[in-house]
């Protein structure tokens, strides 16, 4: 009896180590780990290049320390407030009662999520590129010629009622994206001309085509930047606060295809073939899928899901096209959509967080002077780390997994 | 005679295994110790922790009657312990000379390097134990047997006394492997000691000095190929009695179900690998392909199964012409395929078992119902097959990647055998396995093979050809040289056909 009583002993010990291996080897712990590993890193960069950490260290050496953990907490702070706002000042407007001052106070959660949406949409493009092995560099080319068909059928098409007018320039947007993904589709699938290249490419032909049509056809008749005109009322989307809150339902929108996107790649035939064809061509081959067919599919999808990020931002936010109103989005797309391990959920979770990230640096620049490049550090910081998880699992002691997932996810440099 | 190595006590736990218990093993100067044991008793292990890859739990190693700790390869070499890996650590860019340099270059004045003295001295090496590799050659120009002896030569110019070969007849033909064999005799003839590691019973016989049979981390015993024969050894490694020869009823032949006519294949480098080459399989009966790799039984495979077309001939399956069909056209005739690379073609490494059991079928109903995937059905189908085809895992949910050999290839085995079928291609379907899942795929072979279902095996493995096949077909340079009754056949006769000899 007292045998069976320690055998079951035993085996609740093992389960609470099994439990402890398992976080262990799981991806999550891995991004969590990195994402506050850089935080760390972005805290000693502000620290060493502040000019008073280095006074005070000639006072004495914690004089140093503490001015330079200063320096990087008031840098998170401003980071903070600049993302979802001032707490102190949140709770002084509500006691105000003003509706406004508790409109501005919120505002940069708010804007935060303007931000966060069209990188929702970059990354599920980037995402769905690499479940199938492919690398879509070309994001933010497909956002600019999404857009410019989006601003197209929203200014072009006039009397329609919104709810037609919507569906119709996001679906715009959504065929010029995909457009622009098909040609490195085809170029892959009949030649083998790899699509990082070809991407790339058709990077520079959208900016540019994008420049003649705002200077051409698209260009404002009663204007004289290379603007176009504003879009029709009945195409932008629907604002859920007064100003100067710019927060639309397009974040709804994001989230609704990042659920699409998810029942596509997990749920249905067509994902099973994609995510087959990426993890491993010759068993899908061998189990007669159409690698030609589905490369060009996944190209088209993912083409247009970076049209939308395009479409989102015409019809919610600038109501306009304008030259470079991407800053990119498409190439950050990619970070992000590695950051997000290409799954759907984690692709709108890091695409919120660079959205925080990206807002709130603009308004620590704005209010504490703090240079915005220091975000771009601890970017670059979270996803040195990410891409090279050995570093991460080193310095934690984690343990490796059985079988590395990242490892396929992200084939496709020369791989075939 | 005197041991020149010994280990003591080496235990190693990972995690939940308790991987090496205890082990004692001796080897004396000038033998040749066979490790038996199957994937997974702990050879490799044992072999890294003498490499200095893993550090032992407990446990001490002898060199010479001396007392080392080995913490890295470098210091097992210093010790004269060399080992070839079962996957080769050649680049294929670098010739000779320059792969058995790396690491150990030598320089001349200025810091150049310098090739001729090593490939000197690799010639030298070369000559004495008849080698036959030049040191100019480039390796990726090489054929594997003659890789592996360059793996050889790299222990040998690093003054090496103890080989550990680990799995070096994995990936060897027939030829080959008694190429190997005389290598290895002359090594230990001039005073060499090698350990062998293998799982393949006739070759520890014909060729080992001693062996040492290992089974889930212990020593089961040491014994000499005088004192044991297959089935002893068979029973030592598996722990219970295995029969290594198959029961086999009689064959009840009915149609044609597979005709092939002047099939000509290409290669990948587009070199005629197939030539016109013609048979048929009937129902109820195994037709066995045997002939040394690289032979165009790759080629005929792929053609067969849709993977490639053929440029000239034709394929009936059925009554159907299949010479351009697709894949999935064939598959749906009623086609099973077990290709011969499991992990590259068989299967999905990361996705779940589930998954691959239902690869070939998961846009049919029941598992899809228009394009929404059924995971109900799905789930089923693998606990089910996972079940049938005693699929040793903890969930179907894992990734097949994390599986054992023998248990990946029951997955492929399950996931063909599982759908109605009346044709299989089953290709080289035990290679690399251990006894107990051969004779486990062997039985279920034949139980296909009673039901009716036609099919062909494509083996490099001569013995598993003569046990299975109903009637033998020869390929050799791309032809079918002879095709044979395996009833009254003889393992020379067949050899002589494999090596192209056709009597006159």
């Amino acid at each position: 009896m007292s045998e069976n009583e320690k055998t079951q002993d035993k085996k609740k010990k093992d389960a609470g180590k099994v439990f402890l291996e398992e976080v262990s080897k799981s991806p999550l712990t891995l991004t969590i780990l990195a994402i506050i590993s850089g935080l760390i890193l972005g805290g000693l960069l502000v620290a060493v290049t502040t000019v008073e950490v280095y006074e005070a260290f000639d006072v004495s050496f914690w004089e140093g320390i503490k001015t330079g953990a200063r320096a990087a907490w008031s840098t998170y702070e401003a980071l903070f407030y600049g993302s979802v706002g001032n707490p102190g000042k949140i709770i002084d407007a509500i006691k105000g009662g003003d509706a406004e001052e508790i409109r501005r106070a919120v505002n940069p959660f708010f804007e935060s999520l303007v931000v966060s949406t069209p990188y929702i949409f970059a990354g599920l493009a980037v995402a769905l590129g690499f479940r199938v092995g492919l690398f879509n560099i070309g994001a933010e080319g497909q956002i600019y010629i999404g857009a410019a068909a989006t601003v197209t059928a929203a200014i072009f098409l006039k009397g329609l009622p919104a709810i037609v007018h919507i569906p119709v320039s996001l679906l715009a947007g959504f065929i010029g994206g995909g457009l622009w993904g098909l040609v490195p589709g085809l170029l892959k699938a009949t030649t083998g001309g790899h699509e990082v290249i070809n991407t790339i490419m058709m990077n520079y032909i959208a900016f540019r085509l994008s420049e003649f049509l705002l200077r051409g056809p698209l260009k404002n008749p009663d204007g004289f930047t290379p603007v176009s005109a504003p879009i029709e009322q009945s195409a932008r989307l629907l604002r859920l606060f007064d100003s100067p809150i710019r927060f639309h339902i397009g974040f709804f929108i994001a989230l609704f295809v990042a659920f699409l996107v998810y029942l596509l790649l997990f749920k249905t035939t067509w994902g099973y073939t994609l995510r087959t064809v990426g993890a491993n061509p010759r068993a899908a081959k061998y189990a007669g899928m159409n690698i030609v067919q589905t490369t060009v599919i996944a190209m088209v999808l993912s083409g247009g899901l970076a049209g939308l990020a395009g479409a989102n931002e015409v019809l919610g936010v600038n109501h306009n096209l304008a030259l470079a109103f991407s800053s990119g989005y498409g190439f950050d797309a990619i970070a992000l959509a590695l950051l997000g391990k290409s799954n759907p959920v984690g692709v709108v979770l890091s695409a919120i967080m660079f959205g925080f990230l990206r807002n709130g640096a603009i308004q620590m620049q704005l209010s504490a002077g703090i240079p915005i490049d220091i975000i771009s550090v601890l970017q670059a910081f979270i996803l040195a780390f990410i891409a090279a998880p050995a570093i991460i699992r080193t310095i934690y002691r984690l343990k490796e997994p059985d079988i590395d997932i990242d490892a396929v996810t992200l084939r496709g440099w020369g791989g075939n | 005679m005197k041991p020149i190595l010994e280990l003591r006590g080496i235990t190693k736990r990972f995690p939940g295994v308790l991987a090496n218990d205890n082990i004692d093993l001796t080897l004396n100067k000038g033998e040749i110790h066979a490790l038996l044991g199957e994937n997974g008793a702990g050879k490799s292990t044992l072999m890294n922790i003498l490499y200095g890859l893993y550090d032992p739990d407990e446990g001490e190693i002898f060199v010479n009657d001396e007392k080392i700790t080995v913490t890295s390869p470098r210091d097992a070499i210093a010790r004269g312990i060399g080992m070839v890996h079962q996957h080769f650590m050649l680049v294929p860019v670098f010739t000779v000379t320059e792969n058995v340099m790396l690491g150990d270059e030598t320089t001349v004045a200025g810091g150049f390097l310098d090739r001729k003295t090593p490939a000197a001295r690799i010639r030298e090496i070369s000559d004495e134990y008849s080698l036959e590799v030049d040191p100019n050659s480039y390796v990726r120009d090489l054929p594997v047997g003659v890789q592996q002896r360059v793996e050889i030569i790299k222990l040998l110019y690093r003054e090496a006394d103890i080989l550990i070969l680990d799995e070096p007849t994995a990936v060897l033909t027939p030829q080959e492997v008694d190429e190997l064999f005389t290598i290895m005799r002359s090594l230990v003839d001039s005073g060499k000691s090698i350990i062998f590691i293998t799982h393949k019973l006739r070759e520890v016989l014909s060729f080992a000095d001693r062996i040492t049979v290992i089974r889930g981390g212990k020593v089961i015993g040491t014994t000499t190929p005088k004192e044991a024969d297959q089935n002893k050894l068979a029973a030592m490694m598996v722990g219970r009695d295995v029969s290594l020869e198959v029961d086999k009823n009689k064959a009840e032949i009915t149609d044609t179900v597979l005709e092939v006519k002047d099939l000509v294949v290409l290669d990948d480098l587009n070199q005629v690998a197939v030539n016109k080459v013609s048979f048929e399989v009937k129902g109820g009966e195994i037709l066995g392909i045997a002939g040394v790799q690289g032979n165009g039984q790759t080629e005929l495979v792929k053609a067969i199964t849709g993977l490639s077309h053929p440029v000239n001939g034709k394929m009936e399956l059925l009554g159907q012409d299949i010479t351009h069909a697709s894949p999935r056209t064939i598959t749906e005739l009623g086609s099973a395929h077990i290709p011969e690379d499991r992990q590259k073609d068989g299967l999905v490494l990361t996705a779940t078992i589930a998954d691959n059991l239902v690869l070939n079928t998961y846009y049919l109903d029941p598992f899809a119902k228009n394009v929404m995937i059924q995971e109900e059905e799905v789930h089923n189908n693998a606990e089910m097959i996972i079940e049938n085809f005693d699929v040793r895992t903890p969930s179907s949910l894992i990734p097949v990647g994390s599986l054992s050999g023998g248990n990946q290839q029951k997955v492929i085995v399950g996931r063909e055998f599982s759908r109605p079928i009346k044709f299989l291609v089953a290709a080289q379907p035990t290679r690399g396995l251990d006894v107990g899942s051969i004779e486990y795929i062997h039985n279920r072979l034949l139980d296909k093979r009673d039901d009716g279902c036609a099919i062909l095996l494509v083996s490099t493995e001569l013995d598993e050809i003569m046990e299975l096949s109903d009637r033998i077909a020869v390929m050799f340079d791309g032809n079918i040289i002879a095709v044979v009754d395996a009833e009254g056949a003889t393992k020379e006769q067949i050899g002589l056909l494999m090596a192209g000899v056709v009597e006159a």
